[in-house]
């Protein structure tokens, strides 16, 4: 009988102990789509940052680190850039990660990502002399080589092996195989229900210590389980505050109280840049293809009544004056006088004085879609006060999409105006921003048109002193207030919740599952 | 072709969806095309209607596998649901409706009645709240979410169906037991049943092996409507239980704008309601041998 029950005592102690090795996260959207670099979706990002490793990495303190790159040089006048990679690199396949591998998947990248497209327009050629080395020839200086190979956010140039990346950048890739921490375990994915991937045990970290995209990508569970078909917001409290899961990505506004009641739960800000809130204005229609109606639209958009409604706790949302994400290197109030100092009296001169003939503005509601669906209201009362005509239009987030890319009329199934948000690095430089580039209707939804956002633009590209970027970056925003590109909502956080015996959270622009241990 | 043409006609487009956020609209074009998306309907009607003539479901636009494999890896926990929500849905109801029927115009009948109001007005989902709250919160007796198929252990799987089975059957305990009640009424009230007495047999085989057995007919029907209505019952159960059913499958290819993924789900429910529908005629024959076909 003794023994019995000291089998019976092991079998629980090993189960309890395979739980624990076990990580259990409820992301924060469903993964559809395995290929980072074909579609910009977040999900991918983060599927990607598990099974994928990185050149550079972008540390919590924004600044670009080495992570695959050991060492690199460049030549006096800046166009030849020379990468070893570190030792120890290797496919989940096994086979080691060459300068090949690299450079078929920065070609790939660069003909889908905007910076990437950028970055290639400075690129002559690519080469690697040696199996670990790899070169890229600039036809001219470009101020954003690094910046662009460490850039955390959608698209991140991962590194895939070159039979992968030799995939046309407009079809998706087939094989999941990386060289980041974990490996994917594709007949483990069911579409909807579950994302499984388990510990590349080959996986070398670097010794640095982990810090937002960049250092030691340390692996201390055996198996990660994302759970897809958990959506339903109070769904996820409950299996939350029940142990049936451990990480609830991004838990809905309303869930923090109940969350943070609970003795077992831990509300952890692993994302501390956040994310900015936007409006769209399109540029090609009336009212808004009138700049000083668009100004007047921007005056009457106060970010403090869109953040209380949208986040409503006070700790977890700021306004923030800059176009590009504040507390970064560019973030800056410079220009934003018309939006930051203004108030709704100011705004209802301003649609006096702007021409403004009562052209109802059509703005588009995603209904469902609770991290942005409130944006649209606040802004429609706001602009109804400010002497604007709002058609605001309820549909799906799916329409939104479908429709922003219309160019026609707004009669004839085109917009005026759609809300957004954007994670940190997202917009966090001039590059990199999709909302103020202006280049017409090459540009981004809204398809803003203006010479000297763009000269200045490339002038940023090409620049490599730090003190002048700045500069650069400034007057970019300016002229984007000016010409009222778009109207920033403020920034926010969106912490995630843990129980509390996981700890090891790394702070980045998305979730990153290295580090963390499950006691 | 209804469904397609439906579909078409919907605004929405998967290639945004598929790009991103911070997508082109050049990029988006292109995965329209790559997609078929940008031939004409009838094009694309076509390329269609000839897969399904030999079998073919066609491919999801997300997971770019078989729409056919996809509803196979959601059939299990559907049809898992479906199948002990009616088992106890009957189990519950039919018992119910017969006694409430023997005892017209009596305390459980009246209660009954009162249920089958309650059963029919309370919304799913509230219920399925209310059911988590008390059942899994407080009294930690039964999983909050998630679903363990079969294969991975019979008392797993069983703790993790009982709580949206019970939740998506009040709704049909109600509707079953309402109708057994009228049926069984009407059957009491004929002149069988009154022999059958005078016979001095049992009141309970009177109730089961006369009444019951000739008021069949109509609660069967009801039982087999229900199982069609269940598929609508489903979609909600599952968002609120996290269970990957087909439910789900249908309320994520429908925001995503999956067209293959929507018809073929469906077709399947089509032919699922049709068969469905032919075994309860069929059934008939059992129980009421006067029929004929």
């Amino acid at each position: 009988m003794r023994r019995l029950l000291g089998c019976l005592a092991f079998i629980v102690a090993l189960s309890v102990s395979a739980q624990d090795k076990v990580l259990r996260i409820v992301p924060h959207s469903n993964l559809n789509i395995l290929d980072p670099i074909w579609t910009t979706q977040y999900m991918a990002r983060n599927h990607g940052y598990m099974v994928y490793d990185t050149l550079f990495g972008t540390d919590e303190k924004n600044r670009i680190q080495p992570q695959m790159v050991e060492k690199w040089s460049t030549s006096p006048d800046n166009r030849l850039w020379t990468f070893t990679l570190r030792s120890g690199l290797a496919f989940h396949d096994g086979r080691p990660v060459t300068g090949e591998d690299v450079i078929a998947s920065l070609q790939r990248w660069g003909r889908r990502d905007a910076m990437g497209q950028k970055l290639f327009t400075f690129v002559d050629r690519m080469d690697s002399p040696s199996s670990n080395t790899f070169r890229i020839f600039l036809r001219e200086a470009c101020g954003f080589v690094l910046e662009a190979l460490g850039k955390p956010s959608s698209n991140v140039p991962f590194i895939m092996p070159k039979r992968v990346a030799d995939t046309p950048a407009d079809r998706q890739i087939e094989d999941a195989t990386g060289s980041g921490p974990y490996i994917f375990v594709k007949d483990e994915f069911k579409p909807g229900d579950k994302a499984v991937y388990v510990k590349n045990t080959k996986y070398v970290p670097r010794k640095e210590p982990p810090s937002g995209t960049a250092g030691g990508k340390h692996v201390y569970v055996e198996r990660v389980e994302w759970n897809l078909a958990l959506r339903d917001a109070q769904a996820q409290v409950n299996a939350l505050l029940r142990g049936e899961v451990d990480i609830l990505e991004q838990p809905a506004f309303e869930s923090y109280a109940p969350l943070q009641a609970d003795k077992n739960v831990q509300v952890v800000n692993s994302n501390p840049l956040g994310f900015q809130y936007m409006c769209r204005f399109n540029h090609l229609h009336p009212p808004f293809n009138n700049a000083k109606v668009r100004q007047a639209a921007l005056a009457a958009m106060q970010q403090e009544q869109f953040l209380r409604a949208q986040v409503g706790i006070k700790e977890f949302y700021r306004p923030c004056a800059s176009m590009f994400t504040c507390d970064t290197p560019y973030g800056s109030a410079k220009g934003s006088e018309i939006q930051s100092k203004s108030n709704m009296k100011r705004a209802q001169e301003l649609v006096k004085t702007s021409g403004y003939d009562g052209t109802p503005v059509v703005i588009m509601k995603p209904t469902d879609l609770a991290s942005i669906t409130k944006l649209p209201d606040v802004a429609a009362q706001l602009m109804r006060q400010a002497g604007f005509k709002v058609d605001l239009q309820a549909m799906d987030w799916n329409t939104v999409v479908t429709r922003r890319s219309k160019k026609e009329p707004p009669a004839q199934g085109g917009w005026n105006m759609f809300c957004t948000a954007w994670v940190a690095p997202d917009i966090w430089n001039p590059i990199a921003n999709p909302a103020v580039g202006a280049l017409g209707e090459k540009s981004w939804f809204g398809w803003p048109s203006d010479d000297q956002i763009e000269k200045l633009r490339d002038q940023f590209a090409r620049e490599t002193d730090e003190a002048k970027k700045k500069a650069l970056a400034e007057a970019i925003q300016a002229r984007a207030f000016e010409i009222a590109t778009h109207a920033p909502l403020g920034e926010y956080i969106n912490p995630l919740a843990a129980r509390r015996n996981v700890s090891g959270f790394v702070t980045g622009p998305g979730n990153l599952y290295w580090n963390i241990k499950k006691n | 072709m209804l469904v397609f043409l439906l579909l078409r006609l919907t605004p929405g487009d998967p290639a945004a969806i598929m790009a991103g956020d911070a997508a082109t609209a050049e990029q988006i074009e292109q995965i329209r095309a790559g997609l078929g998306l940008d031939r004409p309907i009838v094009v694309q009607f076509g390329i269609w209607l000839g897969r399904i003539v030999s079998g073919d479901l066609g491919e999801s636009y997300y997971f770019r596998i078989k729409v056919a494999t996809l509803i196979g890896q959601r059939l299990e926990p559907t049809f898992a649901l479906a199948t002990m929500t009616i088992l106890i849905a009957v189990l519950v109801a039919v018992p119910l409706g017969m006694l409430a029927a023997w005892r017209f115009g009596g305390w459980l009948d009246r209660a009954l009645m009162g249920f089958s109001v309650l059963g029919f007005s309370i919304p799913v989902f509230v219920l399925a709240y209310v059911l988590i709250w008390l059942v899994s919160l407080q009294l930690g007796w039964l999983p909050v979410q998630g679903y363990v198929r079969i294969a991975d252990g019979f008392f797993l799987f069983l703790k993790h169906l009982i709580l949206p089975a019970v939740t998506l059957s009040v709704i049909y305990i109600a509707l079953i037991a309402r109708v057994t009640r009228a049926s069984v009424l009407e059957a009491l009230g004929e002149d069988y049943i009154r022999t059958a007495r005078a016979k001095g047999l049992p009141e309970m085989r009177v109730l089961v092996r006369h009444a019951l057995a000739n008021a069949a007919v109509p609660i069967v029907t009801v039982i087999g409507i229900g199982i069609a209505i269940l598929i609508g019952g489903v979609v909600v159960t599952e968002s609120v239980y996290a269970i990957p059913g087909l439910g789900r499958l249908t309320v994520d290819a429908v925001l995503a704008r999956d067209f293959p993924t929507i018809q073929g789900v469906i077709i399947f429910f089509s032919f699922i309601y049709v068969a469905v529908n032919l075994l309860i005629d069929l059934s008939y024959l059992v129980f009421d041998p006067r029929i004929r076909y």
